[in-house]
Parts: C-alpha cells; sequence; structure tokens
C-alpha cells in the first residue's frame, strides 16, 4: 500500500496554475496598496446610459487586477476541493481525500447557502447578512465547522478512524501515511494528516474535536447572557446602591487573572468540596429566574393566560434545571434517577460553570452600559406616562432595543469563549486528557514541535479559522445592523 | 480630582483584599490542605497524623485568623505541638520565640515561604516579576508602535483596499491567541524538521540573556494578540476623527493630505487608545499567563 502525497494527480495540473495564481495575487495586492498612497481616489460617475464609469490605463488595471486574480485563486482552491469529491479515492491525494470525506459539509453549506440567499429578503437580520461580503465568509466558516461537528459526531461521518484508537506503526507518522494492514484503495486506508504522540488519527481528533467547541461554547455564552441580562438591566434601570453593590462584584471577577481562577476551580480538591456544584446551582438558576420574570411583566394584567404560560414554561424549566444540577457522584444528588433527565460529565460540567462564571462580568458591564444609554430615550418615559412596571420597561422596552449591539458581542463571546475552551484545554484542566478537543491536542502535540509539527498544526489552524470566522461574523452583523 | 483619585484607591485596595482573601479560603479548604499534609509529611500518613500534622502547624483555626495573619494585622501564631515541638509563624528558621517578632504578614514585609520552591515568596515573585517585566517591556515596544501605525493607516482613508487588507490583518491577529500563533510561529520559523529555521523555538536561555534569536519568537507571539484591538480601537478613532468638521476645514483650506493626517487628525485621533486602551493593557499583558514556548 502507498502513502498519499499531499495532491496526488490532480496537483501537476493545480499546483503550477496555484503557485502562479498566489505569486501574482501577492505582487498585485502590495502594488495597489503602494498606488493608492500616491494615486487620488477614483470617482465613479455615471455615465449616459446608467452604468458607471471605471477608471482606464494602467492605474485602472492594478486596481483591478487583484480581484481578477483573488477569482482565479479562489477558482483553482475549488478546483482542488470538487476535484478530491469527485475523482476516485486516492487520485486527488490528501487534500482530495479530506474532500471527498467532508462531501456532506459542502452539500449542506451549498443547501444553506442557495436557500438563503433566495429567501434573504424574507429573513431580516439574518437575510442581510448575506448582502455584506465579511459576513459571508465569516458565516460560512462558523457554518463549516458547525457542519463538520455535527455530521462527524451525530452522523459518524466524516472521521476515517476512532479518535482514541491506535495503530501500532503509526506514532508520529507523517500526513498521508497508509495503515499498516489495509488493503483496498478505500476510506480509512491513510491516516490523511498523519499520525500523532500515541498513534492516533490527526484528522479524525481534529474533526471530533470540533464537536467539543461546538457543543460547549454557544450553549455557555448563552448562560452568560442570561446572567448578564438579568444583573444587568436592573443595575442601569435603577441604578444606586444596587448598581454599585453589582458593579464591584464584576470589577472584582473581572480583576482575577483567569487562569488562576481555572486552576483553582477546576482542581480535584476543589472539585470534591463541591464549589463547583454550587455555582452551577446558583449560575443556572438566572435563566429560569429571567423567564420568569419576562413572561410576568407581560402576561401580569391577565392572570389566567399568565398562570398558565408560566405553569408550563417555567415548569419545565425547573424541571430541566434541576435534573441539570442533580448529578450522582456530586454533592447534589437529591433527584430520584427516573425523574433525572440527563446528566452532565462531570469534568464538562466543571469547565461549563467556569467558563460562564468568566464571562458573565463582561456581558453584566455591557448591558448596563446600554441600559445607561436607553433609559433616557422618550419611548421609556412614555412607558413609565402609561404607568408600565418596571420590568417590564426594561424586559419589554429596553432589552428589544439593545439587541443589535448584544448579538454582535454575542458572536464576539463565542470566539472568545472558544479560545478559553482551547485555553482550557491547553493547561491540561477540565477536559479528560485523551479528549479530542483542539487545547489539549495542541498541548499534546507541542511537547515535540520542533521535529514533527503536523500533530499540532491542524488543531491550532482550525482553532484560529473557528474564532476568525465568528469575527468576521460578527463584523458583518455590526455592518448590517448599523445600516438601518 | 484628589477625591477621586483617593476613592479609586480605596476601591482598588478593596478588590485586592477580596481577591486575596478569595483565593487564600480556596487554597485553606479541606482537602487542599489534607493534600499539602500528605505532600510535605509522608503520603502514607493515617487520617488522624494528617489531623495533629495540620493542627501542629497551626492550619486548622478559622480563615479569617489565617488570613488576619497572613495580611500582618492579627499576631502570628505560636503553637506548642503535640511532639513536643513549638513551632510559630515568626519562628521560621530557628528564631527564638522570646525575641520573635509579633506580626509577620504581607505589611511586615514578610510574604511566606513557598513550600514548593524551598524559598521567601518575596524572592520567586521578584525574579519572576523581572522576567515577566523584561518580556512585557519587550511586548509593549513592538506591539504599541506597529498597532498605532496599521490603526493610523487603516483608519485616514475609510473604506479603501488599505484600510480593508489592514482591518483583516487585525481581525486575524485578535483571532489568534497565543497558543495558536505560538504553533504556527515554531513551525514556520524555529522547526527542526520544516520551515526557515530562523530563530531558537525555546526561551529557557532568556532566562539569563536576551538574544535576538531566543526573544524573536515569545515577544511576536504575545504582541501579536494584543495588537489587533489596539489596532481596531486606532482606527475607529480615526476614522471618526477624519469626518470632523476641523478636517474638513483643512482640507478645503488646501492642506495637503499628508499634513491633514500627520498634524491635526493623529493628535486627536490618539488620545482615546492611548489613555483608555493601553492602561488597561498594561494591566493585562502583565495578568495574562505567559506562554512559555519551549
Amino acid at each position: 500500500m502507498e502513502n498519499l502525497t499531499w495532491t496526488g494527480s490532480l496537483g501537476t495540473i493545480l499546483y503550477p496554475t496555484l503557485l502562479a495564481a498566489a505569486g501574482l495575487f501577492a505582487i498585485a495586492v502590495v502594488l495597489q496598496i503602494l498606488t493608492s498612497l500616491v494615486v487620488e481616489p477614483y470617482r465613479a460617475q455615471t455615465l449616459p446610459d446608467g452604468r458607471l464609469s471605471r477608471r482606464g490605463g494602467a492605474i485602472g488595471l492594478i486596481e483591478r487586477a487583484p480581484q481578477y486574480l483573488l477569482w482565479a485563486l479562489i477558482l483553482v482552491v475549488l478546483g482542488y476541493l470538487v476535484g478530491g469529491v469527485v475523482a476516485p479515492y486516492g487520485k486527488a491525494g490528501i487534500v482530495g481525500a479530506i474532500s471527498k470525506q467532508l462531501t456532506p459539509v459542502w452539500i449542506a453549506l451549498v443547501l444553506t447557502y442557495a436557500a438563503s440567499i433566495r429567501y434573504k429578503r424574507r429573513l431580516g437580520l439574518y437575510g442581510k447578512l448575506f448582502d455584506s461580503t465579511v459576513g459571508m465568509i465569516g458565516f460560512g466558516i462558523v457554518m463549516f465547522w458547525v457542519y463538520t461537528a455535527f455530521f462527524s459526531s451525530v452522523g459518524g461521518m466524516i472521521a476515517t478512524h476512532d479518535p482514541l484508537s491506535q495503530v501500532s506503526g503509526l506514532k508520529n507518522k507523517l500526513p498521508g501515511t497508509a495503515v499498516p494492514n489495509a488493503t483496498d484503495f478505500a476510506m480509512g486506508a491513510h491516516y490523511l494528516l498523519g499520525g500523532d504522540n500515541l498513534a492516533r488519527d490527526v484528522f479524525s481528533r481534529m474533526v471530533l474535536g470540533s464537536w467539543e467547541v461546538v457543543k460547549i461554547a454557544p450553549l455557555a455564552t448563552m448562560f452568560a447572557f442570561m446572567v448578564g441580562i438579568t444583573l444587568g438591566v436592573p443595575a442601569g434601570y435603577y441604578g444606586g446602591k444596587l448598581d454599585t453593590v453589582l458593579s464591584f462584584l464584576a470589577n472584582l471577577i473581572l480583576a482575577f487573572p483567569v487562569i488562576l481562577l481555572f486552576y483553582l476551580l477546576v482542581t480535584p480538591e476543589i472539585v470534591l468540596t463541591g464549589i463547583p456544584s454550587y455555582m452551577a446551582a446558583v449560575l443556572f438558576l438566572f435563566p429560569v429566574l429571567f423567564a420568569t420574570v419576562f413572561l410576568n411583566a407581560r402576561f401580569r394584567t391577565d392572570p389566567m393566560k399568565r398562570n398558565v404560560i408560566l405553569g408550563v414554561v417555567v415548569g419545565a424549566m425547573v424541571w430541566a434545571y434541576l435534573s441539570l444540577i442533580s448529578q450522582p457522584g456530586t454533592v447534589m444528588n437529591f433527584l430520584p434517577a427516573a425523574l433525572d433527565l440527563f446528566n452532565i460529565p462531570p469534568g464538562i460540567l466543571v469547565v461549563f460553570v467556569s467558563v460562564v462564571f468568566v464571562n458573565s462580568p463582561t456581558v453584566f458591564r455591557i448591558v448596563r452600559g446600554l441600559t445607561l444609554d436607553l433609559s433616557t430615550r422618550d419611548y421609556v418615559a412614555a412607558a413609565q406616562t402609561r404607568g408600565e412596571g418596571p420590568w417590564y420597561i426594561m424586559l419589554w422596552e429596553i432589552l428589544p432595543n439593545a439587541r443589535g449591539p448584544l448579538i454582535v458581542d454575542f458572536c464576539l463571546r463565542i470566539g472568545y469563549t472558544t479560545i478559553l475552551l482551547g485555553t482550557l484545554g491547553f493547561f491540561g484542566l477540565g477536559l479528560p486528557p485523551e479528549s479530542p478537543d483542539w487545547g489539549s491536542t495542541i498541548n499534546e502535540g507541542r511537547k515535540l514541535l520542533s521535529i514533527y509539527p503536523h500533530p499540532a498544526l491542524p488543531p491550532a489552524l482550525a482553532l484560529l479559522s473557528l474564532v476568525l470566522g465568528l469575527n468576521l461574523l460578527a463584523d458583518g452583523l455590526r455592518e448590517e445592523s448599523l445600516r438601518d | 480630582m484628589g477625591l477621586f483619585v483617593l476613592r479609586r484607591f480605596g476601591v482598588m485596595i478593596l478588590t485586592a483584599l477580596c481577591l486575596t482573601f478569595v483565593v487564600f479560603v480556596l487554597t485553606n479548604l479541606e482537602p487542599n490542605l489534607e493534600k499539602l499534609a500528605k505532600t510535605q509529611g509522608n503520603a502514607r500518613m493515617s487520617d488522624e497524623q494528617v489531623e495533629t500534622w495540620l493542627s501542629n502547624r497551626g492550619y486548622h483555626r478559622p480563615v479569617a485568623v489565617k488570613y488576619g495573619e497572613w495580611l500582618g494585622v492579627l499576631p502570628g501564631y505560636v503553637i506548642e505541638g503535640t511532639d513536643g515541638e513549638t513551632r510559630g509563624r515568626c519562628l521560621r528558621g530557628g528564631v527564638d520565640p522570646a525575641d520573635a517578632a509579633r506580626f509577620c504578614g504581607i505589611l511586615q514585609g514578610d510574604w511566606g515561604f513557598s513550600t514548593v520552591f524551598k524559598e521567601d515568596v518575596w524572592k520567586i515573585v521578584l525574579t519572576r516579576l523581572g522576567q515577566t517585566a523584561k518580556l512585557m517591556g519587550w511586548v509593549m515596544a513592538v506591539m504599541v508602535p506597529s498597532s498605532l501605525i496599521i490603526g493610523v493607516l487603516a483608519g485616514m482613508r475609510e473604506g479603501s483596499k488599505l484600510d480593508r487588507s489592514l482591518s483583516t490583518v487585525s481581525i486575524v491577529t485578535t483571532a489568534t491567541p497565543e497558543y495558536v500563533s505560538g504553533v504556527i510561529f515554531i513551525t514556520v520559523f524555529a522547526s527542526s524538521a520544516v520551515g526557515l529555521k530562523w530563530f531558537n523555538g525555546s526561551a529557557t536561555s532568556a532566562m539569563e540573556d536576551i538574544t535576538f534569536l531566543n526573544f524573536t519568537l515569545p515577544v511576536m507571539t504575545v504582541a501579536l494578540y494584543g495588537m489587533g484591538y489596539i489596532a481596531r480601537m486606532t482606527r475607529a478613532s480615526m476614522t471618526e476623527v477624519m469626518t470632523a468638521q476641523y478636517i474638513r476645514t483643512a482640507r478645503l483650506k488646501g492642506v495637503s493630505f499628508r499634513n491633514i493626517v500627520l498634524k491635526h487628525a493623529l493628535r486627536n485621533a490618539l488620545i482615546a487608545p492611548l489613555t483608555t486602551q493601553l492602561i488597561s493593557d498594561i494591566g493585562y499583558v502583565f495578568l495574562n499567563p505567559r506562554i512559555r514556548i519551549s
């Protein structure tokens, strides 16, 4: 069984094209920036037939060349990916094989984009995202990882090997090495991105590591937002003593070095005392409180309806809350097993709690600032004159108007949480050591980094791209929400 | 103004007290003390032995009292142990109980003794602080000018190609935490297998003497993450200034673009990032865990 090269026979045609396009693109970008420093920007005029004029001559060419070359570059990369999907396994090398493995992700991405662009005028802020290139790129990267995570863990599709199984003879082997006893040229015959220090498949671990991020980061951020909003809105609206005390507490947590806090919270001795469980009990209470106050403020005037809605929603939430905090084997184990809906692995719960705890003070400060600003508006004064209750004004008048900055910050904060999760894994805190999450894999690959860089690079680039995608998405959302 | 500074200072001290107290409580929890006794004494101690070991050394007293002693506002303990030996907070290093000081805490300059490093905590803190200051001095020296230049160049013509490319660069840097950029830099610049092999991948030798070879990568790694934030902030402030009325006036007067940027816009644009961001950034880089690339 022979090893795979990076691009196989496909590369013989495409590789020179790629090199040429990339080189020319780099030169063109530098040229364009240099000319833009010297030459005045061009003002396009409307021609009689309704089209816009553009600059001709050498300068015009320099201005437009990067655009054309970028398209050429994208085409070549697309050629690699499509070629990999179409060509039989192994013909298109490692890149092609990876692209073939990711086929479900490509299909899902294409369907998402086609549907979203088709109906973008009816989709509100989400649809407007597709008017901005930056937002579209960011959304694409984020959705790529979301779909990868989903298909690889729930669907069991993308990974070629079990993330924990070791194949002897593949320790620290380079990308594209064939599995010793594989016979036919098919999926799983090679370690696509090489083997790590324990002879496990780097590609499968990277792909499955995305699930660790996708299942924790957004949820943890959501809880942090619940805590931040529930405390921040009244602090900003009422001000006074409440504001002083809460702000002091928030600053106190912010002044804590994050890593020290993690070390203190995650050590087994502290987990034994149950402090994380108590913190979970407090932090997870906030969504229930928020929902109760939120619905009560809205339907207070109609007690019958209020009681029904509150009974159903809050009842379900309380049940979920109780089964969330009740864990066999910890200090909080009160719910009988028949009523306990789900149990979170204790390591993940601790990580979750620490991440929520660290993130919520920042959200609190943002929400408080927004509320301070918005509570001087006329519609708040109008609501006060109407005799609305303070909670109605806070949650149904002020909060919806603060949604723009909050959505943008939500995207940024998921990225920050991803970095935080990586830090936790990197320092070996919380998550089990064999877990495929990106931080742990980077930390493991770091030890032999200068000799074998290939086990550490894929998770590092994966983390970088996901956070980058989230930042670009936030940028696109900000641009579009500022426009109206 | 004086009152404001005084109040801020008070809040700062209160915060420091609360923080140290929380850390103190968490490290003094029962399981932690048991671990301490077993690592310091004997790993196979029975529960009773752990109890006597801890109470002989004054660990089994209220946390508030221990914290007060550590702070130096309560007199240090002197306990005659069950094994006949007298131990006390101020009796370390064979000081005679008769002429030992009553208070020995932070306020008296006694930071305690690290049982892990077998050295005075104060000395450890000093050496670490020195190394951190060295690294951070270089980081600030690289990060601040480059990020300000990027921010100003991007902000002077909003929406231009230069702005777009520089903004992309700063977004990428904010998306690269230290442990990712460290991995990438080592692969590209310091790996013995691939890449350019320019620098040393290990900064261990930089503890004694700093050279360009062994210190470039750590400085670049730490500087990169902070750079994006300052650059974006500078850019925002610069674009705001460039749309101001006095810039338009200067332009109408016929001042060249170069002079507008350098003489009129720059001064006002740099106020916001320099005051707010950089000061908190100095704190941030010090708080930030040092990722030692080795």
